[in-house]
């Protein structure tokens, strides 16, 4: 028996009026794996991730993550997303705001997964001990970032949709995020669909690149990164990793 | 002894920064209590000078001497229109908040009850009152009703617009955490509105003075506004003086109640 993929996309198509933003897309994520998504921007990349968390409906096609239907997906917590900003409560602490998964979406009749980790100890895990109560508007941006991160794996996601989390902050922080990421991901097996607008970010986290297409967004192709794992700064001065972000680069060009 | 000397110099300097914020917020308190005292001693010596009968225009010791001589009756007209502008407070607060938040829920409400909202809104609060007043009587009823009038067109929009202030990115965090309408409602709805709802309870606050004081322009025995018309027909300005300047401090008190309260339940 093969294990059920994380996601799968089966020539899904998704419309905004008679608009196609997203156009017969077939994609198998492999549970457990590091994805990114690179395309030019208004491509459909948010698009796609709004489809798999089920905010918005295929017109035709069919996606699943783990075999159920995204709607079965959402109510059992299967998978949980970090937005561009925190999105955070601003009256919530830190803590409250990694507490809100836990305190709704109860009642709907289906047991809610909870992780093996509370969510003090996340916090901890992002490198926020000691800032539990801080407000969000006492906290940086890269912090509010993480807090979203913890929050996002209270339920212990198996699969964590990320839209350019890092894409507003400076480079140091966004390094020191990527690598926090990474030992995430490792420690504790979930599946990462990251979208980035950066060659080097998608590169330096992604096991596989998925490139997409503009007008109308659709799958231009799949490049498999085989650098060493774990990944590490330095490797990003290695000719491997240039020849990599070259190869994008060229195909972003005929995107 | 070294770590010290390399320590002074900071310390003054620290030192000399908080003698300059401790001075720059005495000057902030002196500036308008000097403006406002300097204006008073102007009137004071500009009635006296041009000789102003009292009856048109009363000197502030004059004012200050009806505060002290009928302290009693002030403070015996005070509390009726107290009550009525806090009850007048709730009631109307209360009512803009439940249908504010009924509009929000259905659409279908607001579009039934909101050009009649408006329609009261525009009916001028004076020429109301004695609509009210013949329908409740000249008892305390009337004049909460006009308060509460008062304060609830402002709170009803401030409070739809509140509830409605939600980031649409907040509303997808709910619905991929399948949060219930309630859920959304308690836990992201309410407490984002709580910002626009203060800001409309600090005019309220003011607002339901003034409905209150009309209340009892049109008909009362007791309160600040019965208290007005009564000294103005005696031409008793000073006691006319000593009202107005205590139904202003009834406002400022109502209003420094709701800003502390702002600030204790709002921190973000
Ligand atoms: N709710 C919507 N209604 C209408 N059109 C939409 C809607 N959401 C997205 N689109 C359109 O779909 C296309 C894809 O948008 P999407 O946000 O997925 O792009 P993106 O690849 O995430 O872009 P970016 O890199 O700039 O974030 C765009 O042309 C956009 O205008
Ligand atoms: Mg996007």
């Amino acid at each position: 028996m093969h294990a059920p993929a994380a996601a799968s996309l089966k020539a899904a198509s998704v419309r905004f009026g008679s608009f196609t933003a997203i156009d017969n897309l077939s994609l198998e994520i492999e549970a457990g794996s590091f994805y990114t998504i690179l395309g030019p921007s208004g491509c459909g990349k948010s698009t796609m991730l709004r489809l798999v968390s089920d905010l918005i409906p295929a017109a035709s096609g069919e996606v699943s993550i783990f075999g159920k239907t995204t709607e079965a997906a959402r109510l059992a917590r299967e998978f949980a997303f970090v937005f561009q900003d925190a999105t955070l409560l601003p009256w919530r602490s830190a803590l409250k705001n990694v507490e809100l998964p836990l305190e709704v979406g109860r009642k709907r009749g289906i047991e809610l997964p909870v992780g093996n980790r509370s969510p003090r100890e996340l916090l901890e895990l992002v490198g926020l001990k000691g800032r539990e109560n801080a407000l969000p508007h006492e906290l940086s941006g890269g912090m509010r970032q993480r807090v979203a991160i913890a929050r996002a794996l209270v339920c212990q996601p198996k699969l964590l949709l990320m839209d350019e989390p890092f894409g507003a902050l400076d480079e140091m922080t966004r390094d020191h995020l990527n690598l926090q990421l990474l030992e995430i991901w490792r420690e504790t097996g979930t599946t990462i669909l990251f979208v980035t607008h950066s060659i080097a970010e998608a590169v330096f986290l992604g096991q596989k690149v998925v490139m997409l297409a503009a007008h109308p967004g659709r799958l231009r192709e799949v490049i498999d990164i085989d650098l060493p794992e774990p990944r590490t700064i330095p490797m990003r001065d290695t000719a491997e990793f240039t020849r990599y972000s070259a190869r994008l680069r060229e195909l972003l060009e005929t995107c | 002894m070294a770590a010290l000397d390399t320590l002074s110099p900071d310390a003054d300097y620290e030192e000399a920064e908080r003698r300059a914020i401790r001075r720059r917020r005495v000057v902030s308190v002196a500036v308008p209590v000097g403006t406002a005292v300097a204006l008073i001693l102007l009137w004071q010596a500009g009635v006296r000078f041009f000789e102003v009968p009292t009856y048109i225009a009363p000197a502030p010791s004059d004012v200050a001497g009806a505060f002290v001589a009928k302290s009693d009756v002030l403070i015996m007209n005070f509390w009726p229109t107290l009550i009525e502008a806090l009850s007048g407070f709730f009631v109307g607060n209360m009512a803009a908040i439940l249908i504010a938040i009924g509009f929000v829920h259905s659409r279908n409400i607001e579009r039934a009850f909101f050009p009649i909202a408006v329609f009261v809104n525009t009916i001028p609060i004076l020429a109301i009152a004695p609509i009210l007043v013949l329908i409740f009587g000249p008892g305390l009823t009337a004049k909460v009703v006009i308060a509460a009038l008062i304060c609830f067109f402002p709170t009803l929009v401030n409070m739809v617009r509140g509830l409605e202030s939600v980031s649409p990115q907040a509303l997808e965090l709910a619905r991929i955490l399948s949060a219930s309408k309630a859920e959304v409602f308690w836990k992201i709805r309410l407490p984002s509105s709580l910002p626009f709802l203060f800001s409309a309870l600090r005019i309220a606050a003011t607002t339901s003075v003034i409905g209150a004081i009309v209340g009892e322009w049109v008909g009362a025995d007791l309160g600040l506004g019965a208290l007005i018309i009564d000294s103005t027909f005696n031409f008793n300005s000073p006691l006319l003086y000593a009202t107005v300047f205590m139904s202003s401090g009834l406002s400022v008190l109502l209003f420094a109640a709701v800003a502390l309260t702002e600030r204790l339940v709002i921190r973000w």
